[in-house]
């Protein structure tokens, strides 16, 4: 980041902060429910974000995340209902987000299938399969995961219950921030993973196996998406429905390229897309403003367009190089 | 037959029988019988005049979202916007149908047409302008106004051209005029011949003319074709408006010739069949008519399979999954038929989000 960009970033945040704190002020209340439901609705995105950044940081495009998190989803809410455990159905849909992520492996990076296409694949399939399985009488009997108040911190206002009462996966997903962060630009398997998605020619040369490491990648990444359909069935929501992915399996797409293809910056995106879907159901609820929940509905959409068309014309929002190109060792 | 198209058929063929027995398997887990199952499908979308009415019914949105795919992939571009431009062309389609009366029906129908054509056009060459000048990929711009185009039509039937008709609280416009009706011939509906007619000219377009040479060109080789004096940006715009135009005509049969009316929720899910139908034609135009005409009748006699071997009718969404993905990884067909390796029936689309 250039200073003046990040000059302007912080300038940004200050705005930003002075302007809840003015929201706090005249409605406590409102504001605290709209910034809960911006965490809430940003954790999802967060997730396949991440999971979309490792497979398009080794060169692999994601498209399939939307079907990633609608199976594991359906994955979790059937195990948790079927074992009256929480965490059971929460494994249950990492084990089938791994199991996504390596069937997009095996389909893009081993059978050279367009990766645009294998993506597109898993999401016919995943919304197939769960509607062909989908047993309406199935629920969870013990409910679902609730908020758990970090000790002291809590008890911050605002902050507090914003990001310091938050159910388990929330601050799971806070936490695999710093994990993946740290493992993408710290550590040897992150050079690596780069180095493949930059130029996997010249990865290959020193000995790095492309193929396998993409393997590993997309499959792990697919558990992020996993743990992000377990958070929409079992945290989030607390059932599962036909198609409630709902769209935000491409939107973490956006919320990836817009957060520049780094964990935070996917967060910080992410709580700017959460936002507008927090104001939006805000506004549906108490019809504050007069304006049709179907043009707030499309605002997200409408913003990722805007984002999409900028970064092309941004030219510091670079793509990986080698990024949606199959390799062939040569 | 010669072996070229011998060849070409044999894969979609393979893929269509490995998804039905997959799909035997699937049924057999639910303690149902596949013949049973597989009959009722059949008998369901074959068996008489009505049955064959539904197949065609179901084929005509299909072929024209088919072609939608199809044209924009030998641009190479990859049109996931189907679902909206079917909305958009269909709730534009319907508002010409009821808004406007006293117009006889060989100026009326082709207006209604016409106005879910153009809607579906701009709608479509949105995406692809957006493509073409800002390079933003128009797999995720297209998602996204699949979006806003379900908002924008559901407040249309909501509110400025809602059905007030006794106390209807449903989201639906009123029912179209007798003169915007699209008729039917006997067992067969006059909206899939117009969509038989769109994938000839789709073809026609492509493989007779300049401009379809210039499409196919930015297909092959992008840099190739800029540098032999093709406006790419212009080629990749046009082509997504044109795939916008035909998944848009989709929509506006089925307003004005299925449905009788626009009502949000009722075409949900249709618009993406249309990337099965393409890849399972293998972006040929003319191929889209018969993978359509499969696919069609497999949904005409879901219903009826439910019915006589209780199986969910969301199979079909399985053995399209299926299929799709057997026609996608070739490999392991032509591994079952000891066919040599032949990259040019790979389909590839290519890279990144940002630059072309």
């Amino acid at each position: 980041m250039k200073p003046q960009q990040r000059q302007l970033l912080y300038a940004g945040l200050a705005v930003m902060l002075v302007i809840i704190w003015l929201f706090y002020s005249a409605n406590g209340p409102q504001t605290t429910a709209v910034l809960a439901g911006t965490v809430r609705a940003a954790t999802l995105l967060a997730l396949g974000a991440m999971c979309g950044m490792i497979g398009e940081r080794s060169g692999v495009v994601n498209i399939g995340i939307e079907g990633q998190f609608l199976l594991s989803a359906f994955a979790a809410f059937t195990i948790a209902s079927m074992t009256g455990s929480l965490f059971m159905g929460t494994l249950a849909g990492i084990g089938m987000g791994l199991m996504m992520g390596w069937m997009l492996a095996a389909m893009a990076v081993g059978l050279k299938v367009d990766q645009i296409i294998a993506g597109t694949v898993l999401n016919i399939a995943a919304l197939g399969l769960t509607s062909f399985f989908y047993d309406r009488s199935r629920s969870l009997g013990m409910g679902k995961y609730t908020n758990i108040d970090l000790g002291p911190l809590a008890d911050i206002p605002l902050v507090g219950t914003v990001f310091f009462s938050r159910p388990p996966l929330t601050y799971l997903t806070m936490a695999l921030l710093f994990v993946v962060h740290i493992a993408l630009f710290r550590s040897v398997w992150g050079m690596r993973t780069r180095a493949i998605g930059e130029h996997p020619g010249a990865a290959d040369t020193v000995g790095i196996d492309v193929l396998r490491l993409r393997y590993l990648n997309v499959t792990l990444a697919g558990g992020l998406a996993g743990l992000g359909g377990s958070y929409l069935a079992l945290e989030a929501v607390g059932t599962f429905s036909r198609a409630m992915s709902g769209g935000r399996g491409f939107l973490a797409l956006a919320v990836m390229i817009f957060g520049r293809r780094t964990p935070f910056g996917a967060y910080a995106a992410a709580l700017f897309f959460g936002f507008t879907t927090a104001l939006q159901n805000q506004f549906q609820l108490n019809n504050t403003f007069d304006i049709p929940p179907q043009f707030v509905g499309m605002l997200p959409f409408v913003v990722t367009i805007i984002v999409v068309a900028l970064s092309g014309l941004v030219g510091s929002m670079r793509d990986p190089a080698a990024l949606g190109q199959n390799y062939e060792k040569g | 037959m010669s072996r070229s198209i011998l060849r070409t058929v044999a894969i979609p063929l393979v893929a269509v029988v490995l998804g039905l027995l997959i799909g035997a398997v699937l049924i057999l887990s639910q303690n149902a019988s596949p013949s049973t199952a597989y009959t009722a499908l059949v008998v369901g979308g074959l068996g008489d005049a009505d049955a064959v009415l539904r197949t065609l019914q179901k084929a005509t949105p299909l072929i024209f979202g088919g072609l939608a795919v199809a044209f924009a992939f030998k641009a190479g571009m990859f049109n996931i916007g189907g679902q909206g431009q079917l909305l958009i062309g269909a709730v534009f389609a319907a508002g010409v149908g009821f808004g406007i009366d006293g117009l006889p029906m060989v100026v009326h129908l082709p207006l209604a047409l016409l106005a879910g054509a153009v809607a579906g056009a701009i709608w479509g060459g949105l995406a692809g302008t957006l493509k073409a000048t800002t390079g933003a990929h128009e797999v995720i711009v297209t998602i996204m106004l699949n979006f806003v185009a379900g908002n924008l039509t559901d407040w249309l039937s909501a509110n400025p051209w809602k059905d007030n008709s006794g106390n209807n609280i449903v989201a639906r416009t009123p029912l179209v005029e007798d003169s915007a009706t699209i008729p039917t011939l006997g067992a067969v509906p006059v909206g899939f011949l117009l969509a038989v007619a769109a994938a000839a000219t789709c073809w026609l377009v492509l493989e007779r003319t300049t401009y379809g040479f210039e499409v196919r060109s930015v297909g092959h080789n992008r840099n190739a074709a800029q540098y032999s004096g093709i406006r790419v940006g212009w080629i990749m715009a046009s082509t997504m408006a044109v795939a916008g135009m035909l998944a848009a005509l989709g929509g506006a049969v089925e307003s004005l010739g299925v449905d009788g009316r626009f009502e949000a929720g009722v075409n949900v899910g249709l618009g993406f069949e249309g990337i099965t139908i393409a890849l399972l034609a293998r972006a040929n135009p003319l191929g889209v008519i018969p993978a359509a005409l499969l696919v069609g009748l497999m949904e005409a006699g879901a219903s009826r399979m439910q019915f006589k071997a209780g199986v969910a009718p969301e199979l079909i969404d399985v053995i399209q999954a299926l299929i799709l993905f057997f026609v996608a990884a070739p490999i392991i067909i032509r591994w079952l038929l000891r066919m040599r390796h032949d990259t040019s029936e790979q389909l590839q689309l290519g890279a990144g989000w940002g630059k072309s």
